[in-house]
């Protein structure tokens, strides 16, 4: 009996270490280990046998059974892993095929453009508001200090509207800095807005003209607001847009609205000031205009000049990512090229 | 402005380096945009001519020995005006000079010419780059130095400068000196003018009157009779074409010369032309016409001045002088006029006539009237000198607009107001002296100023500190942040609204586009019925592409989608949210914020997952469901009436009863009128003013549901003009269905004719306890009996 143990033990290990799927595994342990197995059946028969051979033999096919038992769960542990790996392996793909298509949609760079100059004046304080695209005269040029046949209105290019004769003149702004009037007009200070905006101008289109193009006009006026708030504003600006190394400079310039007038321009970023195409040999970027609200403009408004200063600035909205990106033609904003848009 | 750096040295010590001075300059508001080097003439020294022979072997050529000092040379010369004792420019070999035929730079070589050999040339304007007279050799002044290099004695810096409107003071040399003075710590020299006036009284010889004295606050005149017309020496010609002005008599010249040089435009008369010898100063009368200088005959209205003679107008006051009292090769004596106009009436008198010149151009920013009477002075000078002229005795000035210069107060806080830095009085001063203006000291923290008179810009104490500022520097002056409270805040729900369409829609896979507010009429037609169009017009349009303002985003996004679509394969989704511009009576148009959208070609781009199919109407609703659901805005979609959206394919969006756009397949008609070929497109245009109002509701959190859904499938045969929708709105009227998809639509063979078969899935679910079957059946059966009874609806078998 005891050798019949053995050989049971001997050939179910030897079967065992062939065997290739969980099927057959199965039937081994039905053929090892099942009901109708011989150990299953000397088990059973055991109460049959007399005490000594009980004792000895009941141990021995025990000890096979756990044995046996140990094994196939070790197997089918081993052969489960096998499977798992060639389901995998069935699955395999060319990870380099390309994904499936979406549908993309982005912003226009001027979209993401304006938004990304007013949150830094957000950030600082300033509200944004917008106004009118088709102004009065007033607005846009009397109420800033440029009256009728002022000279300066050769720096503005304008669009008139078609009125009847003897109407206000009407026109399509050509600058955002009739807002500052408008928001003066209807509240008092502290001010500090921003105005992003569609402007116009009366020029034939080129490579660095456009007839439509936009502005952010900034505006802030109070009680203590001096030249340097401007220049710090200003500074903190130019730093967070075109990164920390920039250097920042500061000249003097005319507009009629305000007074001292400013510009402001950046080192060049191509060619760090030595002077390149870019800079036209100036080391210099133009930026944009500002000053203080000239006095005068503050008393139109019924702003006491004695009490309130403020400063303004106004700056061309697509020139930031024409310098950015080096896109070389103002006009491939407007003509809505896709393959210029998707770039963005 | 062009400005000499040479010229400029005559009035002010410049020691800079020019790099650093152009800086200054540039950073004070003088902005210099150009530097241009006139010279650069290696090897070409000034020589006199000592000999002529004749050419043994050319007419027309001769010989020349030009004396260099220590050196002489022959040259072979064929220039007509070669005479003995000329100062001439003498190139020797290996200099460079123009070609004058090519315009091209080349070497001078020995040469033999016709046998002799030349050591040298004697050079034109041309070949030296000065001008463009190639007639005969430069004739040097006499008192040009010997064998001095030519770009010591000739060569000069020209300064480009960008002057800007408020300063017609440094539209002049003096002005510009007074700039580089200032900014550099030095003072400036004015020209010397003493002359002798030899002639006659001038008032028995002419007669000045001014009827319109509001146009002409001065006029000055002065008469030099006996005058010899010629060419202008050659350093008053290279002068003027270095400062961009063309040479053309020592008359004419002379009043370039002092414009440029003090700022005041001058008008050289033909004395004998001028009728009765008389100057009216007066309105022209309407319909009167003046043949200018530059041949134009222009008719003049009243509102415009002009300078009159005895008989009629002879100039436009302060524009352009007129063809019949023009200065000519016969002129024997010349009325110089020097006067100062109303700078409003001057610009508007140029503008009508579309007439600018140099004089208009200054007289337009307001010059001073303190100018005319120097000015005139020294070309009074210049003229007798150049011409040989005689000086009438005395000088005719009538001067109506004469003011006295005001005073204006300066404190030492108006500068800390505006700077936001402290400054002495002792710094104020200095500044300001520096630039010409008189400071008195009223107390220790006040001045009184007196504006120098050619600066007409200064008005304020806020122009003063200006000054201090720029001439400082404004990088010099502090920087800091405004330190105050920050305004109310005011919200901005329409620039919030577009915002998160723009974000949404993107997200949904579409371009956002901008167009041009401006677009044609033609264009607007093609999608806007006559009866509905009437469109701001620009009244000086630059093309008729660009004429009307838009009352509608279409046109420019279906431009946009065809323009694309010749160089797509894959689909175009465009979007724009913008304006357009609504006329109302008597004011300002309505701007009205609108957003559209057009989508066509492939639902997925092609690719080797396949081809998606065409994209269509319900692409296009399946985004504006999106959007509407992400704005919280309940929608719904009704058959609508739109000429430019296919009968068939179109619907109306209504938001709480009211139309807020549409949507729909684009006519194949109008289509095809925007080139558009090979797609059907899907458009809608919504109005965000109306969207508004619903996209402002505050939105409301829903509770998870607790107890479970009870899912119910039914397919049900209708009409096949029944909408769906309705069907669904029953559906969803009953109290324990929490939700309804329609998951399949059916029209064909399985189904009667004119029938279809709809099949939702019913979503049972109540708030407050787990539902029974029973309960499930029976509403179950209610709204089958509904359905049934309000649309005829059946169970499909
Ligand atoms: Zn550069």
């Amino acid at each position: 009996m005891l050798e019949k143990l053995d050989e049971i033990r001997s050939n179910a290990i030897d079967e065992l270490s062939n065997l290739q799927s969980l099927n057959e595994l199965e039937d081994w342990r039905i053929r090892y280990l099942g009901k109708k197995s011989t150990l299953t059946q000397i088990l059973r028969g055991l109460a049959a046998l007399p005490l000594e051979q009980r004792k000895a033999v009941g141990a021995s096919a025990n000890e096979v059974k756990a044995l046996l038992e140990a094994a196939l769960g070790q197997k089918r542990a081993a052969l489960k892993e096998e499977e798992l790996a060639r389901s995998i392996e069935r699955g395999r793909i060319d990870v380099t095929l390309p994904g499936r298509p979406l549908a993309l949609g982005r912003l226009h760079p001027t979209t993401q453009m304006v938004r990304e100059i007013c949150d830094i004046f957000i950030s600082m304080g300033f509200q944004v508001i917008e106004g009118p695209e088709v102004e009065w005269d007033y607005y846009n040029f009397e109420a800033l200090n440029i009256p009728p046949d002022h000279p300066a209105r050769d720096m503005f290019s304008t669009f008139w509207i078609d009125t009847e004769s003897g109407e206000r003149p009407m026109l399509l702004r050509t600058h955002t800095s009739p807002m500052q009037i408008r928001v003066m007009e209807r509240t008092r200070p502290p001010v500090r807005v921003v105005v992003p905006g569609k402007v116009y101008r009366y020029e034939a289109t080129d490579a660095t003209h456009e007839s439509m193009f936009y502005q952010i006009e900034g505006l802030a006026v109070d009680e203590n607001i001096t030249l340097a708030d401007l220049k710090g504003t200003l500074y903190e600006f130019a730093k967070r847009l075109f990164g920390a190394e920039r250097r920042v400079r500061f000249r003097c310039d005319y507009f009629p609205f305000v007074e001292p007038g400013v510009e402001m321009a950046i080192d060049c970023f191509v060619c760090g000031g030595s002077g390149c195409r870019l800079c036209g040999n100036t080391g210099w970027i133009e930026i944009l205009g500002a000053g203080m609200v000239h006095p005068d403009v503050l008393r139109r408004v019924n702003y006491d000049p004695d009490v309130y200063t403020g400063f303004a600035f106004g700056l061309g909205v697509e020139r930031i990512p024409m310098l950015r990106y080096g896109i070389e033609d103002i006009r491939l904003f407007y003509s809505n090229d896709l393959r210029f848009l998707r770039q963005f | 402005m062009k400005a000499s750096l040479k010229w400029l040295r005559e009035y002010v010590n410049i020691t800079l380096p020019l790099q650093e001075l152009a800086q200054k300059l540039t950073m004070s508001g003088t902005e210099v945009a150009g530097i241009d080097t006139i010279g650069g003439w290696d090897n070409i020294v000034v020589g006199e001519v000592v000999a002529i022979e004749p050419h043994p072997n050319a007419e027309r050529l001769q010989l020349a020995t030009v004396d260099l000092g220590t050196q002489r040379f022959t040259s072979v010369c064929g220039a007509p005006n070669l005479e003995m004792g000329q100062k001439v420019a003498f190139a020797k070999i290996g200099s460079q000079l123009i070609d004058p035929e090519s315009g091209e730079l080349v070497k001078l070589k020995r040469a033999k010419i016709r046998g002799i050999a030349s050591e040298g040339m004697i050079c034109s304007e041309r070949e030296l780059g000065i001008s463009d007279r190639h007639e005969g050799i430069m004739v040097l002044p006499s008192d040009a130095p010997l064998g001095v290099p030519l770009d010591e004695y000739l060569g000069d810096t020209i300064l480009d400068l960008d002057i800007t409107p408020n300063r017609p003071d440094c539209l002049s040399i003096i002005g510009i000196a007074w700039e580089v003075a200032a900014l550099t710590g030095k003072s400036v020299r004015f020209p010397e003018v003493s002359y002798d006036e030899t002639g006659e009284p001038i008032e028995r010889k002419a007669s000045v009157e001014i009827a319109d004295a509001d146009l002409c606050p001065r006029y000055c005149a002065s008469l030099v009779t006996d005058v010899k017309m010629a060419p202008s020496p050659p350093w008053m010609e290279q002068r003027l074409l270095a400062c961009g002005m063309r040479p053309i008599n020592n008359i004419v010249d002379v009043t370039n010369y002092v414009m440029l040089e003090y700022g005041q435009p001058l008008h050289a008369f033909d004395y004998q032309k001028l009728a009765q010898n008389r100057i009216i100063v007066r309105r022209a009368q309407d319909g009167e016409m003046l043949t200018t200088l530059d041949g134009v005959k222009r008719a003049l209205t009243s509102e415009m001045l002009v300078i009159a003679d005895g008989e009629g107008a002879v100039a436009i006051a302060g524009v352009m002088g007129g063809t019949e009292s023009e200065v000519t090769e016969d002129t024997t004596s010349v009325l110089i006029e020097s006067a100062n106009f109303n700078p409003v009436s001057l610009r508007r008198t140029s503008m009508a006539l579309r007439l600018r010149s140099e004089a208009s151009l200054r007289f337009e920013k307001g010059i001073s009237p303190e100018l005319p009477l120097l000015a005139l002075r020294r070309a009074t000078q210049l003229m007798a000198a150049l011409s040989g002229g005689k000086i009438a005795k005395g000088i005719i000035d009538i001067y109506p607009g004469k003011t006295e210069p005001k005073p204006i107060s300066l404190t030492t806080r108006q500068v800390r107001r505006i700077l936001g830095v402290d400054l002495g009085l002792d710094q104020m001063v200095k500044v300001l002296s520096s630039l010409g203006f008189q400071c008195q000291r009223v107390s220790p923290e006040e001045l009184s100023v007196i504006v120098p008179y050619w600066r007409t810009d200064v008005r304020l104490s806020d122009d003063l500190v200006e000054e201090i500022a720029r001439i400082i520097g404004y990088d010099e002056l502090p920087t800091t942040l405004p330190s105050g409270s920050l305004p109310r805040y005011e919200p901005n729900p329409m620039r919030a609204l577009r915002q998160r369409v723009c974000e949404i829609l993107a997200g949904c896979g579409m371009q956002e586009v901008i167009t041009y507010s401006l677009t044609s009429l033609a264009i607007m037609r093609k999608v806007v019925p006559d009866s509905q169009l009437f469109p701001l017009r620009v009244a000086n349009p630059i093309t008729t592409e660009q004429e009307y303002l838009r009352t509608t985003l279409r046109p420019g996004l279906l431009q946009a989608l065809s323009s694309n679509e010749k160089h797509e394969e894959g689909s175009i989704r465009l979007f724009e949210v913008g304006k357009v511009y609504l006329p109302r009576e008597g004011d300002l148009p309505e701007e009205r914020h609108m957003l559209a959208g057009v989508l066509s070609g492939p639902r997925l781009d092609r690719s080797w997952h396949g081809e998606g199919e065409a994209l269509d109407f319900f692409d296009a609703k399946g985004v504006l469901e999106v959007l509407f659901e992400r704005l919280g805005v309940a929608i719904s979609f009704e058959p609508a009436e739109d000429e430019t959206l296919s009968p068939a394919r179109r619907a109306k969006i209504v938001v709480g009863g009211e139309e807020v756009g549409v949507l729909g397949e684009l006519h194949p008609r109008v289509a095809e009128d925007f080139d558009i070929s090979s797609r059907s497109v899907y458009l809608f245009e919504i109005d965000l003013e109306r969207l508004l109002p619903a996209a402002l509701e505050p939105h409301k959190y829903r509770p998870i549901p607790r107890f479970p859904v009870t899912l119910r499938d039914i397919a049900l045969v209708v009409d096949v003009a029944i909408p769906s929708k309705r069907v669904q709105d029953i559906i969803e009227g009953f109290p324990l269905v929490a939700r309804v998809t329609l998951f399949d639509v059916y029209i064909g063979e399985q189904v009667p004719r004119e029938k279809k078969s709809l099949a939702f899935r019913i979503h049972y679910q109540s708030p407050t306890r787990t539902l029974t079957d029973e309960e499930v059946k029976q509403a179950q059966e209610e709204i089958l009996e509904r359905l049934h009874r309000e649309l005829g609806a059946t169970l499909r078998a």
